[in-house]
């Protein structure tokens, strides 16, 4: 079994990021937000409160969002990651993308990313949500420019476009 | 906002976890981390080393019938899951109530159900709502597994009665009687806030409508959830009517001990007690129907 003190130092991280495998390492207390932007370049990704609240580093991990502040990039060995920069294809923008530039979703742009990616997970498990749920399923990622009205009506737009149209991370 | 440095261990098994557990000093149980993680960044806490236990081969992650009359949940089965379970929907709606109400979407796929009740954080959802279920709690250590019942888990603030070197594995809930309805709500200021109080409740008809059996359960009042033992008095063998029930609510709050804080002072909070029994009574009752 390994000494403690070797184990404080660098280790190294595997995992699948928006479909390409990256190796880089990491301490351990490395937070898998600061592993995406800084180690591998990904900076897509955004820090807003770095408290865990905000929801602006959200990205979908094995399937489901998390907020990568509060995962460490170590808990991400062998996991599949999808970010914001894993959305668009080439010139294409995702669905969701389009629906929030067509419907004024963002301002300042800042929670975007992290909001683009609770909606992509909100509509794979519900293509055709209400307002309530679509409110309910960002609930954890907080916008200080639009008041969330554009963003509900950005990702009921989104539904639309992409209801039938299967997208996994 | 970068944790303390720590050593981090991923063992392949549960009996390697727990004897990294006993080997290391100050070595810490991760699970989710959705309340341990942040507390390191904080630095409130710092331990040593984190024995990571999500990534062992024996999958603690589960729903299911036990032998006893019971539903055994794996102690990895996150919030979102307890939520969305159609078992749990059915039979212990009280458990999805309280999950639902956790943190947030993001938080609610990370969070365990064991890593909640480990924390013991007496203003937690989970822990208050399952107190009134009074299920076991099935740990593993260097000595061998054994099962801590609910009275005794809960020891204080952040204190439960698992030793260093155990891990909780599950949690065995007994069924409730046909004509069982259960409940958990909380007042908080805003979605996914911990509770100002945090109320469960489990009601079970008898013939005429009398109250067969009654528990009802408090967070944020105490150190630990509790039990508001004279209110369930007072309701069983009573009809189940609204007067009996606002009577039996108006009791709820002498077991607590709430803190004054920012949230919320000592006295609002016992008022509360009274106001969110009831509904939370009203709302079990309901659903033994």
């Amino acid at each position: 079994m390994a000494k403690l003190t070797e184990k404080t130092e660098l280790v190294q991280v595997r995992c699948k990021v928006n479909g390409d495998a990256y190796t880089g390492t990491a301490e351990p207390r490395t937070l898998l937000v600061y592993f995406l932007r800084d180690v591998l370049n990904l900076t897509g990704t955004h820090v807003g409160c770095d408290t865990g609240h905000c929801g602006a580093c959200t990205v979908i991990m094995d399937g489901k969002t998390v907020k990568s502040c509060m995962v460490l990039a170590v808990q991400a060995e062998g996991a599949s990651i999808l970010t914001v920069e894993g959305l668009a294809k080439g010139e294409n923008l995702h669905p969701i993308q389009e629906a929030f530039w067509e419907n004024h979703g963002l301002q300042c742009g800042y929670c975007t990313p992290g909001m683009l990616m609770s909606a992509l997970f909100l509509l794979q498990r519900n293509p055709n949500p209400t307002d309530e749920e679509i409110r309910r399923g960002i609930d954890g990622n907080l916008c200080r420019c639009t008041g969330y009205v554009n963003i509900v009506k950005s990702v009921k737009a989104a539904a639309k476009k992409m209801r039938g149209v299967e997208v996994t991370a | 906002m970068t944790p303390k440095k720590f050593a981090y261990f991923a063992p392949a098994s549960l009996k390697e976890a727990i004897q990294l557990l006993r080997e290391n000093e100050d070595a810490k149980v991760l699970a989710g981390g959705q309340s341990l993680i942040a507390l390191m960044k904080l630095r409130l806490a710092a331990p040593a080393a984190l024995v990571d236990i999500t990534k062992t081969g024996d999958l603690l992650s589960y729903i299911r019938e036990g032998k006893n009359d019971n539903l055994e949940v794996g102690a990895l089965t996150t919030h979102d899951t307890l939520e969305r379970s159609k078992i749990i929907n059915k039979k212990f709606p009280i458990l999805s109530d309280a999950a639902s109400k956790i943190g947030d979407q993001q938080i609610r796929n990370r969070g365990t159900i064991g890593g909640s009740c480990c924390h013991a954080d007496p203003a937690a959802d989970l822990p208050t709502a399952l107190t009134a279920l009074e299920p076991e709690f099935a740990v593993r250590g260097v000595k061998g597994k054994r099962v801590i019942p609910q009275s005794e888990f809960f020891v204080d603030t952040f204190t439960t009665s698992i030793a260093k070197d155990e891990i909780l594995t599950e949690i065995r809930i007994p069924h409730t009687p046909p004509k069982s309805g259960s409940a958990y709500i909380k007042h908080s200021r805003r979605e996914g806030d911990f509770a100002i109080v945090g109320v469960g409740a489990v009601v079970t008809v008898g013939p005429k409508g009398v109250c067969r059996d009654v528990r009802v359960s408090l967070g944020a009042v105490a150190p630990t959830p509790i039990r508001a033992k004279s209110a369930e008095r007072h309701l069983k063998g009573k009809t189940l009517d609204e007067g009996n029930i606002a009577e039996a609510a108006e009791r709820a709050n002498e077991e607590a001990d709430p803190p004054s804080d920012m949230h919320g002072s000592r006295q609002y909070r016992l008022d509360m007690i009274r106001v969110f029994a009831r509904r939370a009574l009203n709302l079990a009752l309901s659903r033994a129907r």
